[in-house]
């Protein structure tokens, strides 16, 4: 890498330029595309903010009434019940449910790229983890109305009498989140250095041993940060749930029922409702919760990695 | 010591299986829809029009699909590289690093449909319309950050030895980021940017909002304007993506049903052929530009 | 790093194999999709002659605009409102009709706060809107849409259902279908979401505003993915539009209601109930490619030909 070109004469010149101008207009660029994510984020905050909190200051509808089980936006005004809960349970089932599927496939096929795989074998798997993040939500959705939901409602018919329900969603998550997490945990994985390794095998422990004892408690931190992100990335995801989870509001007690989530009662009731009802505040109440969760989860991840990285 | 050898074996075994099992998935899903939509999938479903009555094609949103991720990417690339590059380059730990990170992840955790109706109060009353600039712009919302991010961690990846050379003959650092650090980054930029362009091609629910979902029967390729909503190289043109169309057939469509699922899965193969096409496109790319600037 | 070529070489492998497959067949796939739309097409040219000959089967010129518009909106009448663009844009160059779909509440909101020039709608503004933004919207009605009560095929010995036995139904009262006349399979309700012009049509006709049994339904975001959960699930029931049963003869069956068949004849003629008026708001009065759009609406094209060759009923 020695013969990289750097033209000497020109450089020169510009060192005789004010050190203001040398260093600071490139840093000041830079800068301000960087700061400008965070201007967005700020607007989407405020926007979101804004729109969120409107059925409380302008609807009337009291703060606890989200707590409610009963979802009845429809009933003659005063009447309506704005409870959200259904959609706040509803998106943590379906998303955890869908990381206890996800994460052991994804940490394993982690350790897998990272410790285990053949160059042949990894030089397969990393491409496939790019196609797999390529595949658009609705193919997932299609492919899960079409094809899973019958799958779930004739071959287990018992446990998933419409095939609609909770598990259906979680499954077409797992897949989605999967090489999300997959990727993150590997980042997490090869940044662990070497010698842990070496300095393992050196001591006759097998390769597993090293993983189970040296590998995975040093990477702990970075392998809960991808779980938690693919968590995330589940509670957003909208249309290909809406299309396999059956959107019943009910608090959910078992996975074999239909249910519904935050992402899916804004899709269903977003485009036939308008700005002035109450019913349409509610639903950018529910966009606010998913962020608030969101931003939990987002300092969560960041506290986990933090002490991970202090250990 | 027996015990730990088949622990060992057994724990290798099960990882093997693992990785056979997730491309397996991917595989079974890319075939599902390949074989599917074998007696459908031709040029003339690629570049034709779209019809009312039979399998037609879908040209014009194809034609979309790569106008929208090209407009996308123009803001991205550029704008993500650079916040990439303050980032692995200037930032110091501090208040104003903190917020940008943390902006970063929440962002790209924010679900799209929020970011679609964000778009729509936002990017459509200011475009005129549901127009592909709305679309690029709320597509941009949330790939600009990850973008940043990934160009971060390629320049990041640039070992120090590079700058310590770079600096030591002289160059100042811009010229050290610009002609050494950028050009070895480069590939990992390119992943960057497969990884987003997968995301723009398969994104839907936000751009529902703000690019459209109407159906175009025809585009007039030979009318070219960049302000009369009419052209289709207009971005103030109605942009309805493949993925919105094939959300669109499954969900409003009057076609026949059988006409029906035959186009949604036909237009699914195409979409993940593409992703497949680009993605190995990209990495080509990125390894002649590497060859090219390197000199390697 | 080093096997790249590898990799390299089995990846194209793949994606050459798709393309060399998708070519390879490029010539037989004509047939089957020319055969699978001849019995829609049958069907359509049907409802559209004897709709003609009421409309006097008379076709005016097209009053041409130019310029470009956006209407958006009700689903429900998306069908109807893209064809008819369609056809009046390949008639008039220089005009260019963008037609969205969104939901009527979209449509709405965006025709008052001015960001389309139309906003499709299966129920009235004020219904939706606050009174002054309501007030400031004129309402263009185009058409008559009908909905219809369709269940899963496995549903035999059902053909009709009267009104009370709907809302015994749709309020759960009624949880198996031997106890109207059907096998013993359990009731599935599907519903389209609370707020969809769908389903508020159907609890104001039929329903007269009793509440729906949403405890034990499922809800489906739209017309295509009701027909896929009644197409697929037994014993289930949902309401559909007509232009969306008319293109899935077969897959679901349909019911009468109150013993009138769901045809566009009966909804013309006012015996089939379960029907309301498809509204084509402006923000003041129409002007330029708007109501040249309008105009053609109205005009004896799309209701002598358009509308009834989709099911729709014409209003003039």
């Amino acid at each position: 890498m020695a013969n990289v070109a750097i033209p000497l004469g020109s450089n020169r010149l510009e060192r005789t330029r004010s050190i203001r101008e040398r260093i600071d207009i490139p840093r000041r660029v830079t800068l301000i595309a960087a700061i400008l994510v965070v201007l967005v984020v700020a607007l989407l905050l405020a926007f979101i903010g804004i729109r969120g909190t409107r059925m409380f200051f302008e609807g009337g509808v009291p703060l606890t009434q989200i707590f409610s089980a009963t979802w009845d936006p429809g009933a003659d005004p005063g009447q309506q019940t704005f409870g959200l809960l259904p959609f706040i349970l509803g998106t943590i089932g379906v998303m955890v449910v869908a990381a206890i599927i996800a994460a052991p496939l994804s940490i394993g096929l982690a350790i897998f790229m990272s410790e285990i795989a053949p160059d042949w074998a990894r030089n397969i798997t990393r491409p496939a983890m790019e196609v797999f993040v390529g595949i658009p939500s609705v193919v997932y959705g299609f492919l899960g109305a079409n094809v899973l939901v019958d799958v779930l409602r004739s071959n287990f018919h018992q446990q998933f009498p419409l095939g609609y329900s909770w598990f259906a969603g979680s499954l077409v998550l797992s897949i989605m989140i999967l090489p999300t997490i997959t990727s993150i945990a590997y980042d997490a994985l090869i940044t662990v250095p070497g010698e842990l390794r070496t300095g393992s095998l050196a001591l006759g422990t097998t390769r597993w041993q090293m993983i189970r004892h040296i590998l995975l408690p040093a990477a702990r931190a970075g392998l809960m940060t991808a779980v938690i992100l693919g968590m995330l990335r589940a509670a957003g995801e909208a249309l290909a749930v809406q299309m396999v989870i059956g959107n019943r509001a009910i608090v959910p007690t078992g996975i074999g029922q239909p249910i519904i989530t935050l992402t899916s009662g804004i899709t269903l009731d977003m485009g036939n409702t308008t700005d002035n009802q109450v019913w349409n505040m509610a639903l950018w109440t529910m966009g606010l919760i998913l962020l608030l969760m969101s931003l939990t989860f987002v300092f969560l991840a960041r506290r986990i990695g933090r002490r991970g990285a202090a250990i | 010591m027996n015990r730990t050898l088949n622990a060992d074996r057994i724990a290798t075994g099960v990882l093997w299986a693992i990785a056979v099992f997730v491309v397996a998935i991917l595989l079974a899903i890319i075939l599902n829809f390949v074989l599917k939509s074998l007696g459908t999938l031709n040029l003339s479903f690629l570049f034709g029009d779209p019809s009312d009555s039979a399998v037609g094609g879908i040209g014009p949103l194809f034609f979309n699909s790569i106008y929208l991720l090209v407009v996308t990417l123009l803001i991205t690339v550029p704008l993500g590289t650079l916040g990439g590059i303050y980032m692995a380059e200037y930032a110091h730990e501090g208040r104003v690093t903190n917020a940008i990170r943390f902006s970063q992840e929440l962002i790209s955790s924010v679900p799209s449909i929020v970011v679609g109706l964000f778009g729509l109060a936002l990017f459509v009353r200011a475009t005129g319309g549901y127009t592909a600039l709305a679309g690029a712009l709320a597509l941009a919302v949330f790939n600009l950050p990850l973008m940043s991010r990934l160009a971060e961690q390629a320049i990041r990846a640039v070992p120090d030895d590079e700058r310590a050379a770079s600096l030591a003959l002289g160059a100042t650092k811009w010229q050290t980021i610009t002609r050494v650090v950028l050009p070895i980054a480069i590939p990992g930029i390119v992943t960057g940017i497969i990884l987003t362009a997968g995301r723009i091609f398969g994104e839907a629910a936000a751009l529902i909002f703000t690019a459209g979902s109407s159906t175009p029967t025809h585009f007039d390729y030979g009318y070219f304007s960049l302000t009369d909503p009419r052209s289709p190289w207009s971005p103030f043109h109605t942009a309805t993506t493949m993925s919105v169309y094939i959300w669109h057939i499954n969900s409003e469509s009057i076609l026949p049903d059988s006409i029906r699922i035959a186009v949604a899965n036909t237009a699914s193969a195409v979409l993940i052929i593409t992703v497949l096409v680009f993605n190995l496109g990209a990495r080509g790319l990125g390894r002649a530009l590497q060859k090219r600037v390197t000199g390697a | 790093m080093i096997d790249r070529t590898w990799r390299h070489g089995a990846l194209v492998a793949i994606a050459s194999l798709f393309i060399l497959s998708a070519c390879g067949t490029n010539g037989a796939s004509q047939p089957p999709s020319a055969a699978s739309v001849a019995p829609a097409m049958s069907a359509s040219a049907d409802t559209g002659a004897s709709a003609s000959a009421g409309a006097g089967g008379s076709t005016a010129a097209v009053t041409c605009a130019t310029g470009s518009i956006t209407a958006a909106g009700s689903t429900a009448l998306q069908p109807l409102v893209d064809k008819a663009g369609k056809d009046f844009v390949a008639a008039c160059s220089g005009a260019q009709i963008q037609v969205q779909g969104g939901g009527s509440g979209t449509g709405l909101t965006q025709v008052s706060q001015g960001a389309v020039q139309i906003g499709n709608s299966d129920v009235t503004a004020e219904s939706k809107l606050a009174s002054p933004d309501a007030s400031a919207l004129v309402d263009h009605v185009v058409a008559k849409q009908g909905w219809v009560a369709v269940v899963n095929t496995g549903v035999t010995g059902v053909t009709n259902l009267t009104t009370q036995q709907s809302i015994d139904i749709w309020t759960g009262r009624v949880t198996n279908w031997k106890d109207v006349g059907g096998p013993d399979v359990p009731i599935v309700l599907v519903l389209r979401p609370a707020s969809s012009g769908t389903r508020s049509v159907y609890k104001k006709i039929v329903l007269g505003g009793a509440a729906e049994a949403t405890g034990q339904a499922l809800t489906e975001d739209s017309n295509g993915a009701v027909v896929t959960a009644v197409k697929g699930t037994p014993g289930a029931i949902s309401v559909i539009g007509f232009a969306y049963y008319q293109q899935n003869l077969g897959q679901v069956t349909a019911l009468q209601l109150d013993g009138v068949d769901a045809t566009v004849d009966n909804m013309k003629a006012g015996t089939y109930k379960l029907a309301a008026d498809g509204h084509m708001y402006t923000k003041g009065q129409p002007d330029g490619l708007t109501k040249a759009f309008l105009d053609y609406m109205l005009g004896p094209t799309v209701q002598g030909t358009t509308i009834p060759s989709l099911n729709y009923a014409p209003v003039k």
